[in-house]
């Protein structure tokens, strides 16, 4: 059985108890999207500015398990400041971290994971993979509104 | 068994599943409420069925077939005799409690209840007995009104006559899926008919852990499932007053549940087949026979004595070991409560905490329970819940409590 180490490694926790971006941004100019686990209850608002074929901002409102939390925060820091092709580049990558199959080809774009590498522990937990993802598909659905 | 003293560990030795180790650890499950674990008499008579006595029932003149028969009506007397029900045919055999549900909405709601017409719940009810009258309002504009909760998780019935003035139907928990209240069952049935309303009691963590009688309760209708009490999945109950179930239109249509089909129309089988279209789940009511044999040979009173002191001991635990880090909702007094406690442990997420509780194997769920309006009402999405039976002892509640103290060194102070 995988240890808990592999999944709550420091950094996780570091994001969970200090996440980064939170708060909420004027919509418009920015788009929003909600997202929930209906499983546990995880809620996630996800807020965008994106200026041109820049993000320029992003933030998070909502509530959840370390998982969720920790990897909105870490997307926030992740798509902060990437043009639109990163960050579905990112969200294509960190998908198939996740071991969760895509319909779309890969992006040509490099990305660098940084840290959300750190996620990569909660594949050997599949029941909180819905956890990691819950802030990547939010964020999907809130560039749609672009 | 009355009169002696109850083995609980020769009891908990009766569930195999319980016997597993995983990764050389003892096994702590503590999410009967959600589902219960099966003894080998409940699997053994369901395979014994499958390989010596299997044939369909009611329809063939063969004697395997008859044995058959006898054998699933027999698991029906069985259940009737379990909650005190006056006679069989008033005991109706669904696919869980749910569809015990559905049904008393979609046929006896969809023949009473029109628009304008009130249907009174409460605030603690799971989904099953929310989500078919808020169809029902959809669909034909019934109005629902909610008996509100008090501080220690109890019903607060201080307006409960002004709020069943003019109800048609009164439908509520006897015993709260998550906060483990146990409401006063025939006091509620009294003021339903007080007020000219029918009923409906909702008997699913009630059943499996106390005697019940449906008579003394004095109510129209009784839902509770097999899974809960040591019986399969697949199969439910619904009780109901014979006079009632005679008058109702059928649910599912079908064979079985009638007596003459014509190219211009059909008519209905008398009850109980009247509700039980299609080829019915015989292998699973014979394991909830088994399930109500085995129940009965412990002894109801016996199993809500243990899990009264289980409770008790657990919250003395719980509380003396974590004082203020641990909220656990629910009425503090044993005699009102089941062994349900759902809780909050210091401000680590239920998920995180039945992550951390399952490195040590001890299982207890996190969500919302499928009591989403309770959530809200407790100001939370989610709570961790543990939940006791008569296969748990005082050691399961120190392995929850050691455990807890394991999801304090993750997450730090």
């Amino acid at each position: 059985m995988p240890g808990l180490e592999d999944l709550y490694r420091e950094i996780i926790l570091d994001h969970y108890r200090s996440p980064r971006n939170r708060g909420e941004l004027e919509t418009p100019p920015a788009v929003k999207a909600l997202g929930h686990n209906p499983l546990c209850g995880d809620e996630i608002t996800v807020f965008l500015q994106i200026d041109g074929d820049r993000v320029v901002d992003v933030k998070t409102s909502g509530q959840g398990c370390s998982i969720s939390q920790s990897s909105a925060s870490m997307m926030s820091a992740a798509v902060k400041g990437k043009t639109v092709d990163e960050v579905r580049a990112l969200v294509h990558r960190f998908k198939s971290m996740m071991s969760i199959e895509s319909d779309d080809p890969a992006p040509a774009v490099e990305v660098k994971m940084g840290d959300l590498e750190a996620l990569q522990g909660v594949v050997k937990f599949p029941v909180r993979i819905k956890c990691a993802v819950l802030a990547w598909n939010t964020l999907v659905e809130a560039m749609a509104e672009v | 068994m009355s009169g002696s003293s109850t083995d609980w560990s020769a009891v908990a030795a009766d569930f195999p599943v319980l016997q597993r180790t995983i990764d050389g650890g003892r096994l702590v499950y503590l999410d009967s409420a959600n589902t219960s674990q099966k003894p080998h008499a409940v699997i053994d008579a369901m395979a014994d069925f499958m390989r010596n006595s299997y044939a369909p029932i009611n329809r063939s003149a063969y004697r395997l077939a008859a044995e058959a028969t006898d054998l699933y009506e027999g698991a029906r007397d069985k259940v009737a005799a379990f909650v005190n029900a006056r006679r069989s045919r008033e005991i109706v055999f669904t696919k869980n409690a749910t569809e015990s549900l559905n049904l008393v909405a979609g046929t006896w709601g969809r023949a009473n209840l029109g628009r304008g017409d009130v249907v009174v719940l409460t605030h603690m009810e799971h989904h099953a007995n929310i989500v078919p009258w808020h169809m029902l309002a959809a669909e034909r504009g019934i109005e629902i009104r909610w008996v509100p909760l008090d501080s220690d998780g109890r019903l607060d019935l201080t307006d409960l006559d002004r709020l069943l003035d003019g109800a048609k139907l009164f439908s509520f928990t006897a015993m709260s899926n998550v906060l483990g209240t146990i409401t006063p069952v025939e006091h509620l049935c009294a003021a339903a008919h007080r007020a000219g309303a029918l009923a409906l009691v909702d008997a699913c963590q009630y059943v499996p852990h106390n005697v019940t009688d449906v008579q003394a309760w004095d109510a129209d209708f009784v839902t509770f499932s097999g899974h809960k009490m040591c019986g399969p999945t697949g199969i439910g109950v619904l009780w109901g007053r014979e006079t009632l179930l005679d008058a109702m239109p059928p649910f599912l249509g079908g064979g079985n549940m009638i007596s003459d089909v014509r190219l211009d129309g059909f008519s209905c089988a008398e009850l109980p087949a009247k509700f039980e279209a299609g080829t019915p789940p015989i292998v699973e009511a014979i394991g909830l026979g088994a399930a109500v044999d085995y129940l009965t040979a412990i002894g109801m009173e016996n199993v809500r004595r243990h899990e009264i002191d289980l409770t008790a001991y657990a919250l003395d635990t719980l509380i003396s070991r974590f004082g203020d880090e641990i909220t656990i909702h629910g009425p503090r007094n044993v005699e009102v409560r089941g062994a349900v406690l759902s809780f909050a442990f210091r401000d680590i997420h239920p998920h995180d905490i039945s992550q951390v509780l399952d490195q040590t194997n001890v299982c207890v769920r996190a969500g919302h329970h499928c009591a989403k309006p309770l959530m809200r009402l407790l100001g939370v999405n989610a709570t961790a819940r543990a939940s006791f039976y008569l296969y748990n002892d005082r050691r399961d509640v120190d392995a929850l409590a050691d455990a807890l103290d394991g999801a304090s060194d993750i997450f730090g102070a």
